[in-house]
């Protein structure tokens, strides 16, 4: 029984493609993430859970480029590697799908999933026709069949079918790592069932998934292993067979955390 | 290709033609979801055509006709500068006076006084200077970050000032070139623009051919046969009727031709330019255009220069229409008129929705009904009474089709 309770499991059969060694991140005085350890294989969802303030966010704007970390190391592919930029990221073949998905809603889906990469044939000509096709078929390679043309404007789109755009989008350019922050937070029963369904398929073409999310029932639905963040620390990490909902409450909520220096208030008995 | 491609077996399904059937029925479900297009202007300018004819039988007569393309060629090239400020969701109320600038500089420029400059040289410096006063205006909203509505009030202004310096004591200077006056007062002889109107048509048909061969050969979706050339053949009926009515008068202005010109050059820019798309995508959401990696700030800054280029370009019109300018020029209708125009054609004043359709469409419009109250004889007063009703009922027919739109879920 490793994982009652905090205990820490081996890392998957599969060796992982993104993986992160005692990061530390502060702003100033607070001390926001501390020694956290992570990693993710291609194939995997790895769904991080955690309450409120528990450092989801800045790890994943870590990861993404947009703050630098303090201390530790991110392994991409057993490569050490240094992401200063959400270009470094997007390089890497790392792509984060944020909560507001940033989509044009006056631009219709092809627009939206080449913005800023258009493709242009001659004469400074966009080149719609590749483009419309690339774009129907990485949706095609999706599933995604609930969006009728891909030649209607964003505008016109259910939360579901807006949540596919962005993540058909992240997916179209050589990403290997796509990061899905809170994807179902604003869905509906049948819109959510949607976009679980699609995250399952992206660990199925081999990718690694983060999927950060609040809501335990949608994570045991969809994710391989879940790591359990708790007050900047990662408290557990569980196989999603081999757990239960209760179990993973309980680390959210009691994670045993270790000593953090100038913390020790918060330390658990 | 990414990882997540489809596998190479995955066929694209055979090119499907869209029935003419399918094709009226998402037209219809657009129009009731609030996309009207040009629905709307096109009834607009029907109803008034047939309201003046009744009032004065001169309305639709050729020479009026003509008249009306001189009169509205300034404000439909003001009107397609300032559609790029409101695609922004910005606004631009220098246009007027830096439309005056434009009109002042060249013709002191072409003053004869012994050292007159080439026309071209001339057209250098002046739409240099529109270029350079958009920039400015572009640079402090971008970089400053001060309200367009703020900068662009102080350069309302400022630029009435220019002009007011420019002209001096003078009072009144004539225009004495005959290129800048030919613009508005010339007329392309009938052979030469039937030529035109049938190299634009066949043009336009060449166009539409091979964009619906380059879609069938990728397998994509393509329009029904009938639409494309129900599309070939009213621009071609359009084009007919303008260049037949106009050549029973005097002919086709030039004005008109370089209106033409400017409309195609644009609608190019916008519709199939990284460029263009950029400004749609600043306007329909910054945020996104700059997490996307584009410059957002230089895409504003463009924008602006190319409204007061353009404002300039409708002030040489207006100044050859009037063949002189004084301490007016720039003031009353030239700045109103053309924000007006774009409203009225269905450009949104919160960014990311309108056409350079829109604003030519909008500028007949408004032109239209300046000339019809003109020709009735009504006094100012009754002509801004009506014009300015005329402007709310349409901006009204805007917010109600945006329910709609909203309603349809495409707010």
């Amino acid at each position: 029984m490793t994982d009652e309770t905090g205990g820490r499991r081996e890392a998957p059969s599969t060796s992982p493609i993104l993986e992160l060694r005692k990061v530390s991140k502060s702003f100033g005085a607070v001390q926001v993430l501390y020694d956290v350890d992570f990693h993710v294989a291609p194939g995997e969802v790895m769904a991080l859970v955690g309450d409120n303030g528990a450092g989801k966010s800045t790890l994943i704007k870590c990861i993404a480029g947009i703050h630098p970390i303090d201390g530790g190391e991110v392994v991409f592919e057993r490569d050490k590697v240094n992401i200063h930029g959400p270009k470094d990221a997007a390089d890497l073949g790392i792509e984060v799908v944020y909560q507001d998905l940033a989509l044009a809603d006056n631009l219709d889906v092809v627009q939206n999933m080449y913005l800023g990469r258009e493709e242009v044939s001659s004469l400074l000509r966009l080149d719609e026709t590749a483009m419309e096709k690339r774009a129907s078929e990485t949706l095609k390679g999706l599933s995604v069949t609930t969006i009728k043309s891909v030649r209607q404007t964003v505008a016109g789109l259910s939360g579901g079918q807006r949540q596919s755009v962005a993540v058909a989008k992240a997916v179209m350019w050589n990403s290997r790592v796509v990061i899905l922050d809170e994807p179902t937070a604003a869905l509906g029963v049948a819109q959510t069932r949607q976009v679980l369904e699609l995250v399952k398929r992206l660990g199925e073409q081999g990718l690694a998934v983060i999927l950060i999310s609040h809501n335990l029932h949608d994570v045991f639905e969809v994710a391989d292993t879940i790591t359990v963040l708790r007050l900047g620390q990662n408290v557990a990490e569980f196989k999603r067979t081999e757990t239960n909902q209760q179990k993973v409450v309980e680390a959210i909520t009691a994670g045993t955390l270790s000593e953090v220096p100038g913390r020790s208030s918060e330390v658990m008995a | 290709m990414s990882t997540a491609a489809p596998p190479a077996d995955v066929k694209p399904s055979a090119a499907p033609t869209e029935t003419l059937s399918d094709y009226a029925r998402r037209w219809w479900s657009n129009v009731r979801g609030g996309e009207l297009g040009s629905l709307p202007i096109v009834v607009g300018l029907i109803i008034i055509a047939i309201v003046f004819q009744l009032q004065n039988s001169h309305f639709l007569t050729a020479g009026n006709f003509v008249n009306l393309i001189v009169q509205t060629a300034p404000y439909a090239v003001i009107a397609m500068g300032v559609t790029f400020a409101l695609l922004l969701g910005e606004i631009d109320l220098s246009i007027g006076f830096v439309s005056g600038v434009g009109g002042v500089l060249t013709a002191i420029l072409l003053t004869p006084d012994g050292n007159v400059l080439p026309i071209w040289v001339v057209l250098i410096i002046v739409l240099g200077a529109g270029l350079a006063i958009g920039t400015l205006h572009g640079l402090i909203i971008t970089k400053v970050g001060v309200p367009s509505f703020v900068v662009t009030l102080a350069g309302l202004l400022a630029w009435n000032g220019a002009v007011l310096l420019l002209i001096g004591s003078k009072g009144t200077v004539i225009l004495q070139n005959d290129f800048i006056i030919g613009l508005a007062n010339n007329f392309v002889p009938g052979g030469t623009a039937w030529i035109l109107a049938l190299v634009c048509v066949a043009l336009y048909a060449a166009v539409l051919l091979v964009r619906q061969r380059s879609r069938r050969g990728a397998g994509l979706e393509v329009d029904p046969p009938l639409i494309v050339a129900l599309r070939v053949v009213s621009l071609a009926a359009a084009l007919a009727i303008i260049v037949y009515v106009a050549t029973q008068d005097r002919g086709v202005p030039y004005a008109g031709l370089v209106v033409a010109g400017l409309y195609v050059g644009w609608t190019f820019v916008l519709n199939r330019t990284k460029f263009g798309r950029h400004i749609y995508a600043v306007g329909g959401n910054a945020e996104a255009a700059r997490r996307a990696g584009i410059n957002v700030d230089n895409v504003r800054i463009a924008c602006f220069a190319i409204v007061s280029v353009m404002a300039v370009l409708g002030g040489l019109i207006l100044a050859s229409r009037l063949r002189s300018v004084d301490t007016n020029t720039g003031g009353g209708q030239a700045l109103l008129y053309p924000i007006a125009a774009a409203v009225i054609g269905g450009t949104s004043l919160f960014g990311g929705r309108g056409t350079m359709k829109a604003a030519l469409l909008g500028a007949v419009v408004m032109l239209g009904i300046d000339n019809g109250l003109g020709l009735l004889g009504l006094s100012s007063g009754t002509k801004f009474v009506l014009t300015g009703g005329v402007l709310l009922l349409a901006v009204t027919v805007d917010s109600i089709s945006r329910r709609g739109r909203a309603a349809s879920g495409r707010a």
